[in-house]
């Protein structure tokens, strides 16, 4: 486990080394980039509508019976912008596109397509693993603004909608301009570009190293996902507390 | 691995010495030495698990020994500032060609990404290559669009815009069927007359070995076991090397 740290850390810095050349890698990170809008806009649409809309739900009657009706919006919005936006969004993302990304480079490095790479000094770092980290770390962020905007949308609606809340739109967003600040978006932000930075490298890593035929990139994908996550929660406590400060 | 390329010149010497390597605990290669002469086609065959592929990952750089030296003209690649000033290309056993990319960016990948000529010049010189092995008019194909023969055809285009001193070829006929195969082996001698390119293969083809093979090495457990002219080695007096070459499938009589 220790070495396998050692070999994210060790590839993240060669991939920042490099970070000089991503202009010359430009049409491959649009291409990345363009892949991640493309395979989830639509999904990260559909989930942060809902997970905005059940936020309301959730919270909207018992504040509402406690004449709190006016903290649903703020409410809405903190967790939304703060919290399960990045994090959320991050899991997605991990998922569609962590395991892509590992299952790609996987079966490159299986069928000597590394090797290749390598005999003709291309350095895969700079190759493959710099475009995908600098495309998922400029998607996942925009990303994450716009799941907010939805998710806010969703809370309005099932605010507005439900009979036991019947929060006007209007006043739904009111009460979240009051309560949420334009820092919040932006920690949200900063934290799901940390979260892109994980989930680019611990998937190229595990791609880099797959070894055996198909059924090694199948363990190769799962490690990514699952890897991914859990280091999303544990960084999200840490950023968390951070940015709290 | 290699400088960009300039002009032709002819093949260069290879010379192997001591070269052995573990994995695991499990010795593959257990001081391996030869000779390849300027220009000369070298063929080395063994069974399957010998250490043949193992031993062309050593001479391109791709696995470190755990002792032995390589030489090109004579100078150690040890050193990568060494390795850089000789072409080298290696054909895989799969042809292991980028599947995303066409044909024609699989071929010139080298001088694109290193931007060593505008792209103009690069599809010239792609076509160019993909003539030479007989493949024109497929550039825009994609590579799950050829036949097996094919990809190594075009494995060997990529290798030769490099316009390499020494082509390694990991089991070119592997998985091909006879006619392809004797293509391939086609192929192998008109760059060694064309370009006079070193050529070392490693196979355990023994119709590609003994067809296309100034000498023949003969590998088993990491170990060679006889070097010399195709004709030598098959009068080489070894219960091994003798088995391997005359190895083969006999059906039992059917009872009546």
């Amino acid at each position: 486990m220790f070495e396998s740290i050692g070999e994210i850390v060790l590839l993240f810095w060669r991939t920042l080394l490099a970070l000089p050349l991503a202009w010359r890698q430009r049409q491959k990170v649009f291409d990345q980039f363009f892949e991640i809008g493309n395979a989830s806009l639509l999904m990260v649409c559909v989930l942060s509508f809902f997970i905005g809309a059940v936020i309301a739900l959730q919270t909207g009657p018992v504040l509402v019976d406690r004449s709190l009706a006016s903290a649903v919006g703020g409410i809405v919005g903190i967790a939304l912008a703060k919290e399960l936006a990045p994090v959320m969004m991050a899991i997605l993302i991990a998922g569609r596109i962590g395991s892509a990304m590992a299952a790609e480079i996987g079966s490159m490095r299986v069928y000597q397509e590394i090797d290749a790479l390598r005999t003709m000094n291309i350095n895969p770092i700079h190759y493959l693993v710099l475009p995908r980290l600098v495309a998922i770390a400029l998607a996942l962020p925009m990303l994450v603004v716009f799941a907010i905007l939805v998710g806010w949308f969703g809370g309005a609606v099932v605010a507005e909608a439900n009979n036991h809340i019947a929060i006007p739109f209007q006043a739904f967003y009111s009460d979240l301009r009051d309560i949420v600040a334009v820092k919040d978006v932006i920690n949200g932000v900063f934290k799901s570009f940390c979260f892109a930075l994980i989930i680019g490298v611990v998937s190229c890593h595990q791609g880099l190293t797959t070894i055996g035929g198909p059924r090694g990139i199948g363990r190769s994908v799962t490690k990514a996902v699952v890897n991914s996550i859990v280091l999303i929660v544990i960084f999200d406590y840490f950023l968390t507390r951070i940015l709290l400060k | 691995m290699m400088s960009h390329p300039t002009n032709h010149d002819s093949g260069v010497s290879l010379r192997v010495r001591g070269l052995r390597k573990s994995f695991n605990g499990e010795e593959v290669l257990r001081g391996v030495d030869f000779d390849v002469k300027p220009g000369e086609v070298f063929v080395i065959m063994g069974p399957s698990g010998s250490g043949k592929s193992v031993l062309l990952k050593h001479l391109i750089g791709l696995e470190t020994p755990d002792a032995g030296e390589i030489f090109i003209n004579g100078e150690s690649i040890q050193t990568p500032e060494i390795a850089a000033k000789y072409r080298m290309a290696l054909v895989f056993q799969s042809g292991a060609l980028l599947n995303s990319l066409t044909v024609g960016e699989n071929v010139g990948l080298y001088l694109s990404e290193h931007r060593l000529k505008p792209p103009e010049e690069i599809q010239r010189i792609v076509t160019e290559k993909l003539e030479d092995v007989g493949l024109k008019d497929t550039a825009e194909k994609m590579p799950n669009e050829l036949s097996g023969g094919m990809k190594k055809r075009v494995a060997i285009a990529r290798a030769l815009i490099i316009e390499p001193q020494l082509i390694l070829y990991d089991e070119p006929t592997s998985e091909l069927d006879p006619l392809s195969a004797i293509v391939i082996g086609e192929e192998i001698l008109r760059l060694k007359e064309r370009i006079h390119v070193t050529s070392l293969v490693v196979s355990h083809d023994r119709d590609l070995a003994f067809g296309v093979a100034d000498r023949i090495a003969v590998i088993n457990e990491g170990r060679i076991l006889t070097i010399g002219t195709p004709d030598e080695v098959k009068r080489f007096n070894d219960p091994l090397v003798q088995d391997f070459l005359h190895a083969d499938f006999k059906r039992e009589p059917q009872p009546k």
